[in-house]
């Protein structure tokens, strides 16, 4: 599959998606795989629209990531619960498998890889932002000679931590998870991502493809630093999803 | 004017479910350019902001690109900030 950097007629028809199967990530955080018939399949790093409508007319948009690369009908996502956030407490506390609800994708063609990028990646992620970064991470393994991978995932603490067995078992990915609040097996003390972390994951002498994502202030703070550590900003991809906790 | 902080926005990745459908293609990579400091950016780079409807703002100087209000039946689409929208057409040499 080629970039789809092209202009191309969107039919992003809202479609009904049926919980599958759902896992537990984080306390606050849990995994829902989707079976969405006649799904058209998807890139690493694209989101859906999810749509919840209550029996009185009322309905609640949002968008979240998906989790995983194509495969057929599935489509899978991971949230977080969001104080207050109306769709995602539904989502994480109260959706069981067989539970409805509508879906539209997939969205967004610029925070993407495809697989037949060269350039060795970068992965900087924020929370909740390595979501679409774990699709990245998920697509690369079903490649026969891929590109380095480094990952730099920033969490409060580990128990924050996403998929955490996993990318512990991914060979051929080099991850570091750097704490804020509360550090665990590591030197480095707790504490938000800096420039001697960046300057660590960086590969020597190349720029490398660069996905960052996470909340706003996250993905500017790490995109600031890479600039003024040289890296050209054609590089650089970026995805914010607001304030605080992702989505 | 409010002020506008620098995190209470997410950027055009997040909002490009509406916009694209108002558009009819992917908005995340049309590159809009600001028709009041005429910095060029990719939408997927705009500040967005969810208020008077969806507000997407350049992230350069923060005027006004867009604004998108929505209804069940129809999408209104203010593109009177941008000075032009750019897209890439088929066959053109991907990135």
């Amino acid at each position: 599959m080629t970039e789809p950097a092209t202009i191309a007629r969107l039919r992003l028809g809202w479609r009904v998606a049926t919980a599958v199967e759902i896992r537990e990530v984080t306390p606050t955080a849990r995994t829902i795989v989707f079976d969405v018939p006649g799904w058209p399949g998807h890139a690493a790093g694209q989101h859906v629209d999810v749509k919840l409508t209550s029996s009185d007319g009322y309905s609640a948009q949002r968008s979240y990531s998906i989790a995983a690369p194509a495969d057929g009908d599935r489509v899978e996502l991971t949230v977080q619960r969001l104080p207050g956030g109306e769709v995602s407490s539904y989502l994480v506390d109260e959706l069981v498998v067989g539970d409805q609800l509508e879906l539209r994708g997939p969205i967004g063609g610029w925070f993407t890889w495809h697989g037949t990028e060269t350039m060795p990646v970068l992965l900087v992620a924020g929370g909740s932002g390595i979501v679409p970064i774990m699709t990245m991470v998920r697509q690369r393994a079903r490649i026969a000679d891929p590109p380095p991978f480094t990952l730099l995932y920033s969490v409060r603490t580990p128990a924050d931590i996403y998929y955490d067995a996993e990318l512990r078992s991914r060979p051929g990915l080099d991850v570091t998870i750097l704490f804020t609040r509360k550090a665990f097996g590591t030197n480095r003390p707790a504490g938000r991502i800096g420039p001697d972390d960046l300057a660590a994951a960086r590969p020597s002498g190349m720029d490398a493809r660069t996905y960052i994502c996470g909340p706003t202030s996250f993905v500017e703070t790490v995109s600031v630093l890479l600039l003024a550590q040289g890296q050209n900003p054609g590089t650089i991809r970026t995805e914010r999803f607001g304030p605080s906790g992702g989505r | 004017m409010s002020t506008i902080s620098d995190s209470d926005h997410i950027d055009g990745n997040g909002a490009a479910g509406p916009f694209s459908e108002a558009l009819g293609i992917d908005a995340t990579n049309a590159v809009l350019t600001c028709a009041r400091c005429a910095r060029p950016s990719r939408f997927a780079e705009a500040r967005v902001y969810d208020g008077a409807g969806l507000v997407a703002r350049c992230p350069e100087c923060t005027s006004v690109l867009g604004r998108l209000v929505s209804t069940p039946t129809d999408a209104w689409l203010d593109l009177r900030g941008a000075a032009s929208i750019r897209v890439a057409l088929p066959g053109g040499t991907p990135r």
